[in-house]
């Protein structure tokens, strides 16, 4: 009888048409397209025909070796040493450009270091992608332990019994609504080198002592200060998730907890964390796909720069594919991130699945 | 247990300075912009080396907020984003929602299968698609007033209709329905109401805690689109806020400006949530349930 009801093939498959066929034609589509594209030359516009290149992009983009250089000798076999007494070594490009090594050919030099007498170089097709790459890897490493460990530290304080505390859960979300784009603007006034609040303040603390830095124009300093701001901007989103995490766990383990006479860290490592245990698989997913996903930041305060410190994958598309009107090279990083967001999001439920 | 009632006021002095340390942290940069966009460009960088950065002292006035309007169609943008969020949302909410009934309380061939292929794409995420998508709008069709024409580039439509369905819209109203009574569904049928009563007379009066959540996850997507406006929409007419602001960028920069226009995006979103931020956190804590 029931069943007879509810049985209506017609009327189901009218209601969920719409929203069914919006998904294949609009994230199913391009997701196929983007690995087919990824095999062709396609640009944005152009007048040749699109021609099938194989796995050329990815070659582009991943190819990597290393070579060796050895010092330079002269006709007695002695080292060949400069003014300064440095050995000197063959320039790269001898092997680079170099008929006998066409494997190598074009490629550049992403980074070398000494290796007793020789020298090691690293050699890559595209440097500017392994930066992205080797980028959003860090970003991904560091933003996503440090975001979720300071959200469940807030949701903690958040999820104490106090007159008002609703006002500060209320404060520490905000952030959260606010665009990352506006967001990213007024941290440029926090990060800037001459009078930015940053060096203010901690020179203020330091009694002046702290030299002023110029936090987004210094390689080693540009991805550290996104990676904060990042944090700071959604550590309040994952509060709230730790928070809807710590209200499943039944207050009468807690009252167990306390009759047994356990600690406050007891508590939390045997009755609070273990059943928290879904919400940090969730927690640490979202993050990474946040993470991997990193742009706007980019955009709003470095381009990438200074000197390809702060590039990342999605910025590396989006000005590949956009910019340069290069679809199939943009469709091959996006297909390279998907294969990397998937693989890490298949080993985190793996290594974080009920044993 | 008898408690010292002095140790007891300072351990809770104590817990509220800490709360609110933190909550300074938090609100800083929003007070700079708001207090800045009262300020002539000379006090705004000045005053960033002290604690008036955070005041609204010295020369105060609402001239940015002229130069603002002044410099660029400000409220060409906002209307924009009004528009698209606004017609993003009501679409989303109604063509998720029927989606989601008929995966819930209906029968039919191929629903699991359809279903799954929605929840799966929840991994895929949207900067990864944005580069083929961008070939495929450019490509589509659309019958206009003019008859048929091709590309959906420097449009509202290919702002919109690219983000009306998604996989987690739907898998929340899934989930949500899957707690109503089932019964009441079933008595209806039997009263003889059409599928289409059953959605808009039962199921879509019990829920508004998730047509909320919803609408509020799809709003903030929405107004605070960046990459997908930047890479489909070169013309200012079709801009949205978020866009809008590399207007301010070229030529010289006055940062009063800036921080106006900001304010002016921001405060009104702001305002909003602080109406309504059990609601905002609730459609966050929600999508929790994806673990």
């Amino acid at each position: 009888m029931a069943s007879k009801l509810t049985l209506s093939n017609r009327t189901g498959w009218t209601f969920a048409l719409p929203g069914f066929a919006l998904i294949v034609i609009f994230v199913i589509l391009p997701f196929f397209f983007a690995i087919g594209l990824s095999l062709t030359n396609q640009r944005l516009l152009s007048p040749n025909p699109t021609q099938f290149v194989g796995l050329e992009n990815y070659r582009q983009l991943l190819g990597l070796a290393v070579v060796t250089l050895e010092p330079e000798r002269d006709d007695a076999g002695e080292l060949v040493r400069n003014e300064a007494g440095e050995i000197q070594y063959p320039r790269l490009r001898k092997i680079t450009r170099s008929d006998d090594y066409p494997q190598y050919r074009g490629m550049r030099e992403w980074f070398r270091w000494q290796f007793g007498e020789n020298v090691m170089v690293v050699i890559a097709s595209d440097v500017v992608f392994m930066k992205a790459l080797v980028n959003t890897f860090l970003f991904v490493l560091v933003v996503a332990p440090v975001q979720a460990g300071l959200a469940l530290v807030l949701a903690l304080l958040i999820n104490q019994k106090l007159r008002g505390i609703n006002v500060f859960r209320t404060i520490y979300f905000m952030p959260v609504v606010v665009s990352i784009v506006v967001v990213s603007l007024l941290w440029r006034f926090i990060y800037d080198g001459q009078n930015g609040l940053l060096n203010s303040i901690l020179q203020g603390l330091s009694f002046g002592l702290f030299h002023p830095v110029d936090w987004l124009g210094s390689p080693s300093t540009a991805l550290p200060a996104i990676m904060a701001m990042s944090i700071w901007q959604a550590v309040g989103f994952h509060m709230v998730i730790w928070l809807a995490g710590l209200q499943t766990i039944s207050p009468t383990l807690y009252e167990a907890a306390a009759i047994e006479g356990a600690s406050k860290w007891q508590t939390f490592r045997y009755v609070t964390w273990p059943g928290l245990r879904n919400t940090a698989v969730l927690v640490l997913i979202v993050i990474t796909m946040q993470g991997f996903a990193l742009f706007a930041q980019i955009d709003v305060m470095t381009n990438g720069g200074p000197r390809d410190s702060t590039q990342t994958l999605v910025f590396q598309a989006v000005e590949r594919g956009y910019g340069k009107q290069d679809i199939s090279g943009g469709s091959t990083i996006s297909v390279i991130l998907f294969a990397i967001v998937l693989t890490i999001s298949l080993i985190q439920r793996w290594l974080t699945r009920e044993r | 247990m008898v408690i010292n009632p002095d140790n007891y006021g300072l351990r809770l002095f104590v817990r509220y300075l800490v709360l609110s340390l933190i909550a300074l942290i938090f609100i800083f940069p929003l007070v700079f912009m708001i207090n800045s966009s009262f300020k002539p460009d000379s006090q705004l960088l000045a005053d960033t080396s002290s604690l008036r950065a955070f005041l609204p002292v010295g020369d105060i006035s609402l001239n940015n907020y002229f130069g603002a309007f002044q410099r660029a169609p400000v409220g060409l943008f906002v209307f924009n984003s009004v528009l698209v969020t606004g017609v993003t949302v009501l679409l989303s909410l109604l063509i998720c929602s029927l989606a989601a009934f008929s995966f819930t309380f209906l029968q039919w061939k191929g629903r699991d299968v359809m279903l799954s292929i929605v929840i799966a794409t929840l991994i895929i995420p949207f900067e990864t698609i944005a580069i083929p998508l961008l070939l495929l709008v450019s490509k589509l069709p659309w019958i206009g007033l003019e008859g048929l024409e091709w590309g959906w580039l420097n449009t509202y439509r290919v702002q919109i209709i690219p983000w009306i369905a998604d996989g987690l819209t739907i898998f929340l109203f899934v989930q949500y329905f899957k707690g109503l009574p089932g019964e009441l569904i079933e008595a209806s049928r039997v009263e003889g109401a059409s599928w289409w009563q059953v959605y808009y007379r039962v199921v879509m009066p019990l829920s508004g805690p998730v047509l909320a959540t919803a609408a509020i996850l799809k709003f903030l997507v929405m107004y605070n689109q960046y990459l997908w406006p930047l890479i489909v929409v070169q013309q200012e007419n079709y801009r949205p806020v978020m866009v809008g602001l590399g207007y301010f960028f070229q030529l010289n920069v006055a940062w009063g400006e800036v921080m106006a226009y900001l304010t002016l995006i921001t405060v009104p979103v702001l305002i909003f949530y602080l109406f309504l931020q059990r609601a905002f956190i609730a459609s966050i804590a929600s999508t929790g349930v994806k673990g």
